[in-house]
């Protein structure tokens, strides 16, 4: 089992309750899985030549500032911190793949939770309603965010194993259910240059979207090819930068409602964590049909 | 009439009222207020009660239902009246997955649409849907009807034993083992009363019917096995 909640804002005068009310959908998916929770969310878009990169220390004792310092030195670009905890926002005009580089040589207990110009992701382990004090989910605004709530099944119960998985600039990924052909396609990817941080299967996933990508599929298309060479059960929510978009596994294995208004659309794995948000009563409720791709998108 | 707002009162408080009159014949009303996608709603009821459900409900509304009459005004989440042994579960809305999933006997009706797997294993039930069924639904049905106003999704019926499916609509594809057959007077005749029982408004005489060929391994008789 496991949780999984997205939430996409279609008012734009409704923003500033995203946080709020994405943070009551995943409190209610907290029984589908206490072991570990994250968030992606979509927020304060940096410049056109500048990438934003949410970092994840597995030292709880980091310093930020003089991380920043050091970056600056060795890759000669500007670095703004913003330490949030464990966890830090950069702002940068260096390269995402530089940055990464760097850390596995020089700082290895440092992870990407995930880059581009619009997305952060925060995640640890323990229930949902302590991540979402620890990093104060409820005051953020933006314009789309997913939830997770992990039950492990195949892969330790660490900070790194938790969800989201970033898969490519501004793309991340949250799963329920399990893939049975993730060693092999890890050792596939990793071939084709894929980096990945952990043995979590959900993670081989969000590598294989990336690779799809790379390889220039559009979301739609890298969709399609995961549907031909995942084998195991799914439903995924996946973040992109102006929208998100949910599949389903072929056979419809782990359940997924969703819901739409005038105002927000969203997807959760079961309807009572959409039963909280404000509208539900009038919304329009459906459950998403498998093997079928279902994305949401700003004008 | 009981009123039990969900918004005070536990599931486990609920349904341990309702399992206090199993066995009676007690025909108390019970409304159940803000159910609020809950799971578990009026499991386990054993006695002729009536009880409407005034909006959406999670897993497993009226699993193992007995003699006790459930009408839920809105959608039902997975597994609802699973297991249901007698008595009435209506859906006014859609359900999820595996809805009457093992039901031994009495009746489910979904006036919405049915996702997947709807009446897998049912071995008595009667289920009749309003609108449409998903992939695997009578997936090994054992005994009873299966009635669906709409369409039917992919592998109808797949692995079946004894259980009559009646469509009206299209059927994506029949599952290993299924067949159409050929629709009697005596199937329009049941078919009609079905109908009736479920107040569902549709004419028996355009429906097909579904059932298995009695090909697969378990029909050859060669493959019986006696216990040593």
């Amino acid at each position: 089992m496991c949780g999984i909640v997205g939430l996409f804002i279609k008012n734009p005068a409704m923003e500033a309750n995203l946080g709020n009310w994405l943070s009551d959908m995943l409190i209610e998916m907290t029984d589908r899985g206490p072991d570990s929770a994250g968030i992606a969310i979509y927020r304060n878009p940096v410049a056109a030549n500048q990438t934003k990169i949410t970092l994840l220390s597995r030292d709880e004792d980091i310093d930020w500032k003089k991380l920043g310092e050091q970056l600056k030195k060795d890759l000669h670009a500007a670095f703004e911190i913003e330490p949030v905890l464990n966890h830090a926002i950069v702002t940068t005009d260096a390269n995402a793949d530089d940055i990464k580089t760097w850390l596995e040589q020089n700082r290895p207990e440092i992870l990407v939770n995930a880059s581009g110009k619009v997305i952060e992701a925060y995640k640890q382990i323990g229930l949902p309603e302590n991540l979402i004090e620890r990093f104060n989910v409820r005051k953020m605004q933006g314009t789309h965010a997913l939830g997770h709530s992990r039950m492990a099944t195949e892969s330790n119960v660490t900070t790194e194993h938790s969800h989201p998985f970033a898969t490519g600039e501004d793309l991340c990924l949250v799963h329920n259910g399990s893939l049975s052909n993730h060693n092999r396609l890890r050792t596939f990817l990793r071939d084709q240059k894929i980096k990945f941080q952990t043995d979590n299967d959900s993670e081989v996933a969000a590598g294989y979207l990336t690779w799809r990508l790379r390889e220039g599929d559009s979301l739609e298309q890298a969709l399609e090819a995961a549907m031909k060479d995942l084998d195991g059960f799914y439903t995924f929510a996946i973040g992109t930068q102006d929208g998100f978009a949910v599949l389903r596994d072929p056979i419809g294995c782990k359940p997924a409602v969703m819901a739409e208004t005038d105002d927000w659309a969203a997807m959760a794995s079961e309807f009572r964590a959409i039963e909280c948000l404000p509208g539900a009563e009038s919304a329009k409720i459906w459950e998403p049909e498998p093997s079928r791709i279902y994305s949401w998108q700003r004008d | 009439m009981i009123e039990i707002d969900l918004d005070k009162v536990t599931i486990r408080e609920f349904n341990q009222q309702l399992h206090d009159l199993n066995g009676t014949d007690k025909k108390e009303a019970y409304k159940i207020m803000n159910p609020r996608g809950k799971h578990s709603v009026a499991v386990g009821a054993d006695a002729p009660v009536d009880i409407t459900v005034e909006g959406h409900v999670g897993y497993y509304c009226g699993g193992m239902n007995k003699h006790a009459n459930i009408d839920i005004k809105g959608n039902a989440g997975p597994g609802v009246a699973e297991n249901i042994m007698s008595g009435c579960v209506r859906v006014q809305g859609n359900t999820s997955q595996y809805a009457g999933a093992t039901g031994r006997g009495g009746m489910l009706v979904i006036e919405g649409d049915a996702s997947s797997r709807c009446g897998i294993s049912m071995k008595g039930v009667d289920i009749v849907v309003g609108g449409s069924v998903d992939n695997m639904s009578a997936f090994m049905g054992q005994a009873g009807n299966l009635v669906v106003c709409g369409n039917a999704g992919h592998a109808l019926g797949d692995s079946l034993y004894e259980v009559k499916i009646y469509v009206q609509g299209e059927v994506k594809s029949l599952g290993a083992d299924c067949v159409e057959k050929e629709m009697t007077e005596e199937h329009v005749a049941k078919l009609a009363e079905l109908l009736e029982k479920a107040k569902i408004n549709a004419d028996p005489r355009k429906f097909r019917r579904y059932g298995s060929a009695r090909k697969l391994y378990n029909f050859k008789i060669d493959n019986a096995r006696l216990p040593e």
